[in-house]
């Protein structure tokens, strides 16, 4: 079994009035059959609303499945007792820097996470310090995380989620309130900790450039997994993304309308290289 | 206008108090205060005056910036000083129509202007060598034994170091509404007192809203770092007293001690000897 | 309804240990029924720029006029200009206060002191313009979807019937169909109400698809003031600033060093189509 599997699972947003009456039904999730490897760079699109934080919530079981099952490291995150293991297994990063940062120094909030597993405070320094080294921010362990930028802050949440030592991390819309510059520091750091630390990766994102170098792609729709397979797989088919109302790369479109207009071009285009090597000579 | 503040502020700094142990600034202070207070006379005024110059020396946090915390409270000052200097009753040695002045009263103004100083300077050396994160923990730690009496001490730090942790956000936040609001012709400057208060709420919405969105956002962080409350948590930065700790309790004893002696040793001879000059 | 800035400088919080220089000796045009781009990286002064558009903040030092006058003198209607400069704030939803979403676009026009029917009609033309939901005009703006709710709040804005519209990153943090719709509304207003639109982005695609001129801001000053191409053909300065071209252009000068026979000024996707096909005689 992979690192996470999810097995046909549903999940409904109920909402109810004030006499517990069911007002309103809303499906987030309908049988999502997803498995991950251990070691893959996962990557997942789709428009806002399409279900995919909904998804991220529950490999970290801060939601479980209304029906189905999903396994983190083959435990079953429906089991209450299994909660905290699994939590520390898939560490999670969310969209919003300033309201993740728990404590006002980094190296502070970089140790939360080990300081709530129970650590000795020597292991926690030395956590500390690998994870802040390897996002790169040691130098900053004493600083405000006010005085940080958008990057520097999602950089200190994954150095917090790293230092639990995670199988996994899961990364919601880490980039979505950055700016170019900061989304390129995240992205990267995220890459390396694949690289070298082996960690697998599940990014949540609807930026298409990020998505370039992941291992497999999952594009999901109204709560369904609606396409899947490696980047340039999902970017040979501009037409269907542009349907689910997603964009494709700027070369990746550009190669897509040449070829309509009448030029031998291949699918899938992803890298200018690739666009310049396929033209016709 | 916040960013005058400098009450509660940390300055970065490696100096012998900044080292010491929240709970010995803690004690330290809350000694202090009791010190000033019982200073009474010109002999315990030096000692505690001759303590509050050592620390502030010793913790190399530039005097201006110290002063800068007292700006805010000098109208305060000045309004308490006045009432001491002339309601306070006594021999009068100055009429100016019905306001008089007493002996005691510039006695009593001079005093109190000294206490209040000294006081805002003393607490603010603490929180200025002190993170708040720090300070929450010696809290935390001081104030265990309320545990055995179902205060959840934990869970209040934990609250504090957050609101701590969001107050300079939500500054930021207010001002950023504000400006929001002045674009769309919002007017916050003129209008009697019931318009003015009318006039905060498209700020006050939209800061509650932000709140509650951050305050869900956080928490679900905090759950998904395996945060289950106080128990089984371990610290990064255990309180541990050494040495030097042990050294500054003893001495912050010592200066209670000098300045309840320097009272006794006034009231027993100098006093007696000034009342024998003016012939009373 | 020109707004000219005369060597403007900001210092914040001057003489104290947190001073710092966010724009110093600025000075810049804005023409009338233009459609301006302003880029430069986080911390490059932009958003302090373009809060001296409004008034919102005074310079230290140096002019700005606004129509001809000089706006720090006495008897300038400041309330005025506020309205004439619409401002829409980065995530402007954040700024959404009353119980439905017509009581919240109220909040600008009634501010401007002017009849109920007067308010009434602006606030309906627009929510027209924003292409906002008829059936959702009377819910809570907290029940709507994030690109609804930005929509709601730049109604705010029009409705007080701005002669400038002055936008800080209207896409941030929305979807790729969020933020073509927003953009696509921007521009299709532009063309239809012949307004000035001023609109700070970080994505220099969306910057090349739609403005005239871009000023490109680096420590406080102005780097560049040129159209697209003039400024992306500097790319390599640019990346010394921290911002990028466009891909396009990248990959325009790319195909210049392979040997094709493309101009490397191309900015847009459409250009480059025309470039591409041109090199094998498809038109």
């Amino acid at each position: 079994m992979g690192i996470i599997k999810a097995k046909d699972v549903s999940y409904q947003y109920i909402r109810r009035d004030e006499e517990d009456n069911i007002e309103d039904v809303n499906v987030a999730l309908d049988k999502i059959n997803i498995e991950v490897e251990k070691g893959q760079f996962i990557c997942i699109l789709g428009h806002n609303g399409s279900g995919k934080s909904t998804f991220a919530k529950h490999i970290n079981a801060l939601l479980t499945p209304s029906e189905g099952t999903l396994w983190v490291d083959g435990l079953d995150t429906s089991e209450e007792d299994k909660v905290m293991s699994i939590r520390q297994k898939a560490g999670m990063v969310f969209q919003n820097p300033d309201n993740q940062i728990i404590a006002s120094i980094v190296e502070e909030d970089v140790g939360f996470g080990p300081e709530n597993m129970g650590v000795p405070t020597d292991e926690i320094w030395e956590r500390v310090i690998r994870s802040l080294k390897a996002v790169d921010m040691w130098e900053y362990r004493d600083h405000s995380p006010n005085k940080l930028s958008g990057g520097q802050k999602q950089r200190v949440a994954i150095a917090g989620v790293m230092a639990m030592e995670p199988e996994c991390i899961v990364a919601d819309e880490p980039t979505a309130m950055l700016d170019p510059l900061g989304r390129q520091e995240v992205i990267e750091a995220l890459h390396q900790l694949n690289r070298e630390k082996h960690v697998t990766v599940i990014l949540i994102t609807h930026y298409m450039e990020e998505v370039v170098d992941a291992d497999k792609v999952y594009v999901m729709h109204n709560g369904k997994v609606s396409l899947q397979g490696t980047p340039r797989e999902i970017f040979s088919q501009v037409e269907r993304l542009k349907e689910l109302s997603l964009d494709v790369p700027q070369v990746t479109l550009l190669a897509h309308e040449l070829k309509q207009a009448g030029l031998d071009i291949q699918d899938g285009i992803l890298t200018r290289q690739e666009l310049i090597d396929s033209l016709p000579r | 206008m916040f960013r005058e503040l400098t009450i509660g502020q940390y300055y970065p700094g490696d100096s012998i108090i900044h080292r010491l142990d929240p709970r010995v600034k803690l004690m330290g202070a809350l000694l202090f205060i009791v010190s000033v207070f019982l200073a009474s006379n010109i002999f315990s005024i030096l000692v505690v005056t001759a303590f509050l110059i050592a620390i502030i020396v010793l913790c190399k946090v530039p005097l201006s910036f110290m002063l800068k915390g007292l700006r805010s409270i000098v109208l305060l000052l000045v309004i308490a000083g006045i009432f001491n200097l002339f309601l306070t009753p006594g021999t009068v040695l100055f009429q100016l129509g019905f306001l008089h002045i007493t002996d005691v009263g510039i006695k009593n103004c001079i005093f109190m202007i000294i206490r209040m100083t000294y006081l805002i300077v003393g607490t603010s050396v603490m929180t200025l060598t002190t993170t708040p994160n720090a300070l929450t923990a010696g809290l935390e730690k001081s104030l265990g034994f309320l545990k055995k009496i179902r205060i959840p001490v934990h869970e209040i730090a934990m609250m504090m170091s957050i609101a701590l942790r969001f107050i300079p956000i939500l500054v930021e936040e207010t001002d950023k509404i504000m400006k929001a609001q002045m674009a769309r012709g919002a007017d916050f400057e003129s209008g009697g007192v019931f318009k003015r208060a009318k006039s905060m709420v498209p700020i006050l919405v939209p800061l509650f809203v932000s709140a509650f969105r951050r305050a869900n956002d956080l928490a679900l962080a905090m759950e998904a770092r395996c945060y289950n409350g106080g128990d089984g948590r371990t610290k990064m930065k255990p309180l541990k007293y050494n040495q030097s700790d042990k050294n500054a309790y003893a001495l912050e004893i010592g200066f209670v001690a000098l300045t309840i002696i320097a009272n006794i040793l006034y009231n027993r001879y100098v006093s007696g000897l000034f009342a024998n000059m003016l012939g009373v | 309804m020109s707004i000219i800035l005369d060597k403007v400088s900001h210092v914040y919080s001057p003489g104290n240990a947190y001073e710092t220089t966010a724009l110093s000796n600025v000075s810049l045009k804005i023409e009338d029924n233009e459609f301006l781009g302003i880029i430069g990286h986080t911390g490059s002064g932009k958003s302090t720029l373009i809060q001296h558009m409004n008034g919102l903040l005074k310079p230290s030092s140096g002019t700005i006029y606004y129509n001809g006058k000089d706006t720090s003198k006495k008897d300038f209607p400041r309330k005025e200009l506020r309205s004439k400069v619409g401002m829409v704030f980065q995530y402007p939803e954040h700024q959404l206060f009353e119980p439905t979403v017509f009581e919240d676009v109220c909040f600008g026009p009634k501010n401007l002191g002017l009849s109920k029917e007067e308010v009434d009609d602006r606030v309906y033309e627009a929510l027209k313009l924003v292409e906002f939901p008829e059936e959702l005009i009377s819910a809570s703006p907290f029940d709507l979807s994030g690109g609804q709710k930005r929509r709601a709040a730049i109604a705010g804005v029009l409705a007080m019937k701005p002669d400038i519209l002055i936008l800080d990153e209207p896409t941030a943090g929305l979807d790729p169909k969020g933020r073509d719709e927003i953009l696509g509304m921007i521009d299709k207003m532009h063309k239809k109400t012949k307004n000035t639109v001023v609109l700070v982005s970080h994505s220099m695609e969306d910057i090349a698809r739609f403005v005239d001129r871009i000023i490109v801001m680096n420590h406080g000053k102005i780097e560049y003031d040129d159209t697209p191409k003039g400024v992306f053909n500097n790319y390599k300065e640019l990346e010394q600033m921290g911002l990028r071209a466009p891909e396009i252009t990248y990959l325009m000068n790319d195909m210049l060093r392979y040997g094709f026979d493309v101009s490397s000024d191309v900015t847009t996707i459409e250009e480059a189509k025309k470039e591409i096909l041109k090199l094998y005689g498809i038109n």
